[in-house]
């Protein structure tokens, strides 16, 4: 008699044999979770964006191209070969199935050496993961989209979205706030979505300068002058937490409700599998069931410190 | 239990615990058991019956332990150590895969095909086998179910122990547990219901022993629950057990039911503690807390981890270790720019809310067995029931005049 002993969902399935020894055959598995290990692929093309951010398109083989396929605020496990991990979110089209692209601040050790990765050097890439920006449920809608600093390239892959989708949607509207003009992503995509009839962008600096001609101050400046219908936008906002907090803040107040506020939050992460425990905001693992919330749901958790 | 039968019970005399651990080894087991080390019961690998810490026991108080002498030779005379069965099934340390880089820039991983160590639980307590269901929902329930851990579980076998004098730390009977180890009200009780107590997954085990210490003689009340373990005790050398020593076991595990004085109430305790984040009584905890991290590493199922990178100097080999975290220390919320929790007040907050609250919106169940580990290892000796009471309680009003 063999019976099969499930140890639940998603468990291994021991085989129990009878017989007058207590035989239990193993399963051979692989004793690590395959979840945790990358993909080693190579770098197709690197642009540098800022004094300590770059982009980097990696190369994707034709048949990991369905299992790296992502929707709009997901992000992935970027590795570093004997350097370590860390959670990038992915800036790309998300059209383009052969290339998968992102854009790193170097900020740490494992961040710094991505950012030194040069083309044709090889990456660890898992993912994707998480849930992505509301773009099926903003169908029909105006759509708000406010970033701050480097908030703005999760926020890409909406953008190349929207735009390729354009008739979908109502008005798209982007708001762009950065420190200084020297940090300004994606500068020569900006003058082309500047000159774009169906989108309107606008930019702000923290600090402007002589040559600087657009508007200064931060991001929620620009609200007024943006003319919200409240009943029909939907808003997607990232960007540093303070910044979503004043920026989500300052929409609501113009009588857009909380639930219709989206925002991409970010906390430490080592599985992006939900079971390491780090990125734990209040019940929720960031990893599993965001980035993206609704205002609704995270304003609430932000406002008690250190959670 | 087999298909919802009461288990056939048997008696087997205390010197077949010798020969059962001899069996496990034979049968390719590493045995872990109760065993004296380093001053205290803890549970490692035994060779034979005679590792058992045999006449011993432990007096469990607030941040104290102290082993005493048993004017007995019970076997099992005693409850849970700081260590549970945690260690083996989601080891602190846990190689994730390795690799080499050749000259070309190519990634060659090692072979990652094994077999996964093969573990018989000898001496665990109903609130472990509580812990691990815990650890099965938490490892085995979602999409990425954690391979390693359910080849260890699924290769384990279990000789579980009925409970007959818990420690003064104990309150497993708040968590939907009991000190009987198939006594347990599984689901069916108000408390397993609504999700606020472990007890509420079946504690799957292969046998079940009930010591019984009389002046002349000394044996135990042994039942399957497994097919496994009725081939097990198949092989020891058993009789039939008598009315007589079946009622003994009831009295027993009552005697044990009415020794446990600690109580968490539990009704109402998710929803109080995740309103009451801002409550005055997290400062006076910081005050106490050293933010050591011993109640996360005596948890049963506190199953945080981290993840190393492990390389050589040439920058030819590269290995990913997971290991234990804790929410205790200030790198575990660490993002650019600085920590999210730096207050020992928000570190201790995090913990107890996730045990006693979120944990039930994330697993569907409490993260908390009453097993009182954290109570007798806290340096300081902090009560998990007595913060927990005071927390779901509404914060005292501001002072009246005079």
């Amino acid at each position: 008699m063999t019976e099969l002993r499930s140890t639940g969902e998603g468990g291994v399935a021991t085989p129990e044999i009878d017989g007058g020894l207590d035989v239990r055959a193993l399963p051979i598995v692989r004793p690590a979770n395959v979840d945790m290990v990358p993909h080693f692929l190579r770098v197709g093309d690197r642009v540098v964006e800022t004094a300590d951010v770059v982009t980097l398109d990696i190369a994707v083989p034709k048949f990991l191209e369905e299992a790296c396929r992502f929707r709009p605020g997901q992000f992935d496990m970027l590795y570093a070969f004997g350097v370590g991990e860390v959670p990038i979110s992915i800036s790309g089209d998300p059209a383009r199935t052969e290339r998968i692209t992102h854009t790193i601040r170097a900020v740490g050790p494992v961040s710094r050496a991505i950012a030194a990765l040069g083309v044709g050097d090889t990456i660890g890439l898992r993912g994707p993961f998480g849930n992505h920006w509301p773009i099926e449920l903003a169908e029909g809608h105006d759509v708000l989209l406010a970033a701050g600093g480097i908030g703005l390239m999760p926020l890409r892959p909406v953008i190349h979205h929207l735009l390729r989708h354009r008739g979908r949607y109502g008005r798209v509207v982007l708001l762009y706030g950065a420190k200084r003009r020297d940090d300004l992503l994606f500068r020569s995509e900006l003058s082309t979505w500047r000159r774009h009839p169906d989108l309107e962008l606008r930019v702000s600096l923290n600090e402007g300068d002589r040559d600087w001609t657009g508007d200064v101050g931060f991001v929620t400046q620009l609200l007024p002058r943006v003319g919200l219908d409240p009943e029909d936008t939907i808003a997607m906002l990232c960007g540093p937490e303070i910044m979503i907090r004043a920026t989500g803040r300052a929409i609501s107040d113009l009588g857009v409700s909380p639930t219709r506020i989206h925002a991409s939050m970010e906390r430490n992460m080592k599985c992006a599998l939900g079971t390491c425990g780090h990125c734990q905001l209040g019940a929720l693992f960031l990893c599993r069931d965001g980035p993206v919330f609704t205002l609704a749901k995270s304003e609430p958790l932000m406002n008690i410190p250190e959670l | 239990m087999l298909d919802g039968e009461p288990a056939a019970a048997e008696i087997i005399d205390a010197t077949e615990i010798q020969h059962l651990v001899a069996l496990l080894r034979a049968d390719g087991y590493t045995v872990i058991a109760p065993t004296l080390h380093d001053g205290v019961i803890s549970s490692a690998e035994i060779e034979s019956a005679d590792d058992l810490p045999a006449g011993w026991t432990a007096r469990q108080t607030p941040g104290n332990y102290r082993l005493e002498r048993r004017d007995d030779a019970a076997l099992f005379g005693y409850v849970v150590g700081p260590h549970s069965p945690r260690r083996q099934l989601h080891p602190s340390r846990l190689k994730l895969w390795g690799a080499r880089r050749d000259a070309a820039g190519e990634i060659i991983l090692d072979d990652m095909e094994a077999s996964p160590p093969r573990y018989a639980f000898v001496g665990l307590r109903g609130c472990e086998l509580d812990a691990i269901g815990v650890q099965d929902r938490v490892f085995q329930s979602h999409d990425h179910a954690d391979p390693d851990y359910a080849s260890r579980r699924a290769a384990a076998f279990i000789v579980a122990v009925d409970c007959a004098e818990p420690a003064s730390t104990c309150f497993c009977t708040s968590m939907g547990g009991d000190p009987g180890v198939d006594a347990q009200t599984t689901g069916s009780d108000q408390a397993g219901q609504s999700g606020q107590t472990a007890g509420i997954d079946a504690r799957r085990h292969d046998l079940v022993l009930t010591e019984l210490l009389d002046a002349d003689s000394h044996r135990f009340i042994v039942r399957a629950g497994s097919a496994a373990g009725s081939r097990l005790l198949a092989r020891l050398e058993h009789r039939k057990a008598e009315p007589a020593e079946l009622e003994q076991r009831e009295s027993i595990l009552a005697t044990a039911r009415q020794a446990i004085g600690r109580t968490l109430d539990t009704r109402g305790l998710k929803e109080s503690l995740q309103a009451n984040a801002e409550h005055p009584r997290w400062d006076e905890i910081a005050e106490r807390c050293l933010g050591c991290a011993n109640c996360t590493l005596v948890c049963p199922t506190c199953f945080c981890s981290s993840v190393e990178e492990v390389g050589d100097l040439a920058g030819e080999r590269a290995e990913r270790w997971r290991r234990d975290d804790s929410c205790f220390t200030l790198d575990f919320s660490y993002i650019h720019g600085g920590s999210v929790r730096v207050s020992t007040r928000s570190r201790y907050r995090q913990w107890l809310t996730h045990k006693l609250a979120h944990w039930i919106d994330q697993f569907g169940t409490s993260g908390c067995v009453g097993c009182g580990r954290c109570i007798t290892w806290c340096p300081v000796g902090i009560d998990i029931t007595e913060e927990a009471r005071v927390l779901a309680s509404p914060p005292p009003a501001t002072r009246p005049q005079g």
